[in-house]
C-alpha cells in the first residue's frame, strides 16, 4: 500500500441529538492531589497538571491538603458575589433580549474561576481579565450602575461610549480595561508583573483567557516572558470546553491538558476543579504566595464548562446537545458551595431564597438608576463631539479641525433639521 | 557640543533619560549585555543594571505587549524591534492595544511606551532587512509616528518621545545610522562628523513631535520627505541647480500640516518622496493634504518618488531605491510644467 497521510480532525464527543458524552475529563477524587510548599521547584510537581485539584467532595464536605480553611462568613460573601453575578448576567442577557442593550455576554457556570480567585488575591493586585470574569467586579466592590451603564453606553458610561457592551475597565479598582482581541492581556499581565518586580513591590499580577485563546501567539510569548523573567504573575486558562462553537479538541486539548503546558515552560500548571470554589480559591493562594515570594508564575487550567451561549450573537443548540449542560460532571459552582454551607450548618434554604431575593432587588434597583442615565433609544446621551478626546494625551490638530467639522454639520442640522449636510470644513487652513 | 552619529545619539538620549527618569526602561532583543545589533545600546546595560536594560526573548509580539504592561504599572518603556521589517508579530498589540488604551478607557489607563525600530534600504539587507512600514502606523488612530534624518533630531526626538505621554513608533533610518547617505552607493561613506547636524549636546534637550523643518529653504519647488531620502533629495537639489525647498517632515503624525503647506504655497510646486512602497504610501497622505490645502496655488501636478511597489529586492537594490536621478526627474517635470 503507498502510505499517505491523512489530517486528525477533532470532533466533540457528542453533536445535537446525541447523548452528552465528558467520559475525556479526567477528574481525581476530592483531597487526593498533594499540595507541595509553595517554594517547591515546577519540576518536582509535574503531577498537578495532569490531576485536578478538588476540595469538595461528594458528600459536600471540604477535604484534603487543598482545603483553605475558610471562615463561615467568608464562604457566605463568596456564596453571594457569585449569586450575584449570575442574576446581574440573567437579567442582563433578558435586557438583550429585549432589545435595550445590544450585546452580553453571561459567566453563567463559570462563577467560581473569577469569585474564588478574586477574593484570594489583595485589592492591590491587578488583574487583567478575558470578557467573562465579570465575577471579579463584584468581588472588588463595583457598583452595578456603572457596569449597566457601560453596556448602556449611556451619559454615566465608563468608556464614553466608545466599547459595546462589557468592555469594563476600573482603574482604581485595579481591573485592566478588557479586550476584544483575545488573549492580548496575557503577556500584558507578565509586564506588569515585570514592572512591579523592577520596582521591588509586593504587589502581583493576573491575567484570565479562555482555553481557545490559549492558541494565540499572546499566551505563548506569555508564558515564555513570565518563566524567563520568573515574573510574580497568575495565568488562568479558563477551560470551559467551547470556544463558540469549536470545542476544546481545536485548542489542543485532546491529547494532554492545558494545565501541562506550565511544565514546557518550566513553571507550575495546576489543573483545578474551577466549579469548587474552595478548590479555586486554594490554588491562586498558593500561587499568590508563590510569585509574593519571588517563585515567578504559576499557570492555572480551571475545568469548568461555559453553560450558556458564547454571547447573546451565539446558538449553542446549532453545534452542541442542548441540554450538555445538566451531564457536566463538575456541577454547578454556586450550588456546590450552597451545600456545602448547608452540610456545615450555616446555610440553609431558606436563607438562600432569601438572598437570591434580596439580590435580584438589588439588580432592579441597580438597572433602574442606570436607566436613568440614558439608555440607547431614550433619554440622554453622550455628546459625540467627546469622541475625539482621550485618542492622545492633548488633542493634535487634525483632531481639533474633525471635531470642529462634526460641531459645525450638528449645529447646521440642529438649526434648519436639514438632510442636507453642511459645508466640509476639510479645505480651511 | 560633542559629534556624535545617529547611533551614538540615539545611545545618549536613552543613557540622559535612564539617568533622569527611573521610570525609563529598556527591552528588546540582544539590547542588554551585547548593547545591540546596531550598538545603539551600547554600555547602557553595564551603566544602568539588568533591571533597567532587558534582554528579551526573540518575540516582538511579547516585546510589545510586555512593554505595553509595564507602561501601564508606571514605568517608560523603550523597546526595541531589532529590524522594522520584524514589528509584524506585534502589529495586534500595537494597534489593538498600545494605540487604544487611553481611548477605549476613556483615560482610564494608557501605556507611554516608545518603540525604536531601524528601517529603510541601502545596507544589501533584501526585503526582510530593508523595509520603511511608517504607513501602516500612521494609519493607527492613536499611536505618533517618527522619523528623524540626523543625529542632531534623532536624540531630540527620541527625548520627546519618552517624556511624552503618548505611545510613538520611532523609525530610525540605518543607512544614516553612520553617516548622511546620498544616494549614491558607489561614493565613499560620509561620516556625521562633517555635517552640521553631526553636533549633538551631551546632554538633555528635545526636538518637539509634530512640527516639520524647512532644512533647505528654496523658491520653485517644496520636496517633502523624511529619514533617509532628506539627504537624497538635498544632493538631487544640487545636481539640477533647482532652487527646491526642502521640508524635513520629522513626524508622519501628527503631521505638521502648516510648515508643508506654508511651503507649497510659496513655491506653488511639490514633489514628495519617500523610500517606502508607492501605492498607499504615506505619500498618498502628504499629496492629499497638499492638495486640499494649497490647490489653488499649485502651478504642476504633486508627484511622487517612492519605492516601486515590488517586495525590496536583494540584487536591484539601486535600480529600486529611489535615488537622485528619480528625484531630479520629478523635478525637473513639476518645475518645467506650465
Amino acid at each position: 500500500m503507498t502510505p499517505r497521510s491523512r489530517l486528525h480532525v477533532p470532533h466533540p464527543p457528542a453533536r445535537p441529538g446525541q447523548d452528552p458524552d465528558f467520559s475525556y475529563v479526567r477528574i481525581s477524587p476530592a483531597g487526593t492531589v498533594i499540595r507541595p510548599d509553595v517554594t517547591a521547584s515546577a519540576r518536582d510537581m509535574e503531577n498537578l497538571s495532569l490531576e485536578m485539584v478538588r476540595v469538595l467532595g461528594e458528600d459536600h464536605r471540604a477535604v484534603g491538603p487543598w482545603n483553605p480553611h475558610l471562615e463561615p462568613e467568608e464562604l457566605q460573601v463568596g456564596l453571594r458575589h457569585m449569586l450575584l453575578t449570575r442574576l446581574f448576567d440573567d437579567r442582563m442577557q433578558k435586557i438583550q433580549r429585549q432589545g435595550r442593550i445590544s450585546f452580553y455576554i453571561k459567566s453563567t457556570g463559570e462563577e467560581a474561576v473569577a469569585v474564588a480567585a478574586g477574593m484570594a488575591l489583595q485589592p492591590t493586585d491587578m488583574l487583567f481579565p478575558s470578557y467573562r470574569q465579570q465575577g471579579l467586579q463584584v468581588v472588588r466592590g463595583r457598583n452595578l450602575v456603572d457596569l449597566m451603564c457601560q453596556c448602556l453606553s449611556n451619559t454615566h458610561d465608563m468608556c464614553k461610549g466608545r466599547q459595546m457592551p462589557i468592555m469594563y475597565h476600573w482603574g482604581s479598582g485595579n481591573i485592566f480595561t478588557i479586550s476584544g482581541n483575545l488573549a492580548t492581556q496575557f503577556p500584558q499581565a507578565v509586564g506588569w508583573a515585570m514592572a512591579a518586580a523592577i520596582k521591588g513591590e509586593d504587589r502581583i499580577a493576573a491575567s484570565w483567557l479562555g482555553e481557545g485563546s490559549s492558541a494565540e501567539a499572546d499566551f505563548h510569548y506569555a508564558m515564555t516572558f513570565a518563566a524567563v523573567y520568573q515574573a510574580p504573575v497568575i495565568l488562568n486558562l479558563v477551560n470551559n470546553q467551547w470556544a463558540i462553537s469549536t470545542f476544546q479538541g481545536f485548542a489542543g486539548g485532546e491529547h494532554q491538558t492545558f494545565a501541562q503546558r506550565g511544565p514546557g515552560y518550566g513553571i507550575p500548571g495546576i489543573r483545578v476543579d474551577g466549579n469548587d470554589f474552595l478548590a479555586v480559591y486554594a490554588v491562586t493562594q498558593w500561587a499568590a504566595q508563590r510569585a509574593r515570594h519571588s517563585g515567578g508564575p504559576t499557570l492555572i487550567e480551571l475545568v469548568t464548562y461555559r453553560a450558556g451561549a458564547h454571547s447573546t450573537s451565539d446558538d449553542p443548540s446549532k453545534y452542541r446537545p442542548k441540554e450538555e449542560w445538566r451531564a457536566w460532571p463538575l456541577g454547578d459552582p454556586i450550588t456546590r458551595l450552597k451545600q456545602h454551607l448547608i452540610a456545615l450548618g450555616e446555610w440553609s434554604e431558606e436563607r438562600h431564597t432569601r438572598l437570591e431575593k434580596e439580590l435580584e432587588a438589588h439588580v432592579s434597583a441597580s438597572w433602574k438608576e442606570a436607566e436613568s442615565h440614558g439608555t440607547l433609544t431614550s433619554g440622554p446621551t453622550l455628546d459625540p463631539l467627546t469622541m475625539f478626546e482621550d485618542v492622545f494625551r492633548e488633542m493634535p490638530p487634525n483632531l481639533k479641525a474633525q471635531q470642529q467639522e462634526l460641531r459645525e454639520l450638528r449645529e447646521a442640522q440642529g438649526e434648519t433639521r436639514s438632510t442636507e449636510p453642511a459645508p466640509s470644513a476639510a479645505g480651511k487652513r | 557640543m560633542a559629534r556624535m552619529n545617529m547611533v551614538q545619539a540615539l545611545n545618549s538620549a536613552m543613557d540622559v533619560m535612564l539617568e533622569r527618569d527611573p521610570r525609563v526602561v529598556i527591552l528588546g532583543e540582544d539590547v542588554g549585555y551585547f548593547g545591540g545589533v546596531f550598538r545603539a545600546t551600547d554600555g547602557l546595560q553595564r551603566k544602568h543594571g539588568e533591571h533597567r536594560v532587558l534582554d528579551t526573548p526573540i518575540a516582538e509580539g511579547g516585546i510589545i505587549a510586555t512593554a505595553i504592561g509595564m507602561g501601564v504599572n508606571g514605568l517608560k518603556p523603550v523597546a526595541e524591534i531589532q529590524f522594522a521589517d520584524y514589528i509584524y508579530p506585534g502589529y495586534d498589540q500595537v494597534v489593538s492595544e498600545l494605540a487604544r488604551l487611553r481611548y477605549r478607557s476613556a483615560g482610564d489607563f494608557a501605556a507611554p511606551v516608545t518603540i525604536r525600530t531601524p528601517c529603510g534600504g541601502g545596507i544589501r539587507g533584501g526585503q526582510t532587512h530593508s523595509q520603511s512600514p511608517e504607513a501602516v502606523f500612521t494609519h493607527v488612530c492613536g499611536v505618533k509616528v517618527v522619523m528623524p534624518s540626523n543625529p542632531y533630531d534623532a536624540k531630540g526626538l527620541l527625548i520627546a518621545s519618552i517624556e511624552g505621554e503618548d505611545p510613538v513608533v520611532f523609525f530610525e533610518p540605518k543607512r544614516l545610522y553612520n553617516g548622511p547617505f546620498d544616494g549614491d552607493p558607489h561614493k565613499p561613506a560620509v561620516p556625521w562628523s562633517a555635517h552640521p547636524r553631526g553636533e549633538v549636546p551631551e546632554g538633555h534637550y528635545t526636538v518637539p513631535l509634530g512640527r516639520a523643518e524647512v532644512v533647505r529653504p528654496g523658491k520653485h519647488v517644496s520636496v517633502l520627505t523624511y529619514g533617509t531620502m532628506v539627504h537624497v533629495a538635498e544632493a538631487a537639489v544640487r545636481a539640477t541647480g533647482i532652487d527646491a525647498e526642502i521640508v524635513d517632515v520629522r513626524t508622519m503624525a501628527p503631521l505638521d500640516v502648516d510648515t508643508l503647506c506654508t511651503s507649497v504655497c510659496k513655491t506653488g510646486r511639490c514633489v514628495v518622496v519617500h523610500e517606502a512602497t508607492r501605492f498607499s504610501g504615506y505619500g498618498a497622505e502628504l499629496v492629499a493634504t497638499v492638495q486640499e490645502h494649497c490647490f489653488w496655488n499649485l502651478e504642476a501636478p504633486v508627484l511622487r518618488v517612492a519605492g516601486w511597489d515590488t517586495p525590496y529586492p536583494h540584487a536591484f537594490e539601486w535600480d529600486y531605491f529611489p535615488g537622485q536621478a528619480r528625484i531630479a526627474a520629478a523635478l525637473k517635470q513639476v518645475t518645467e510644467a506650465a
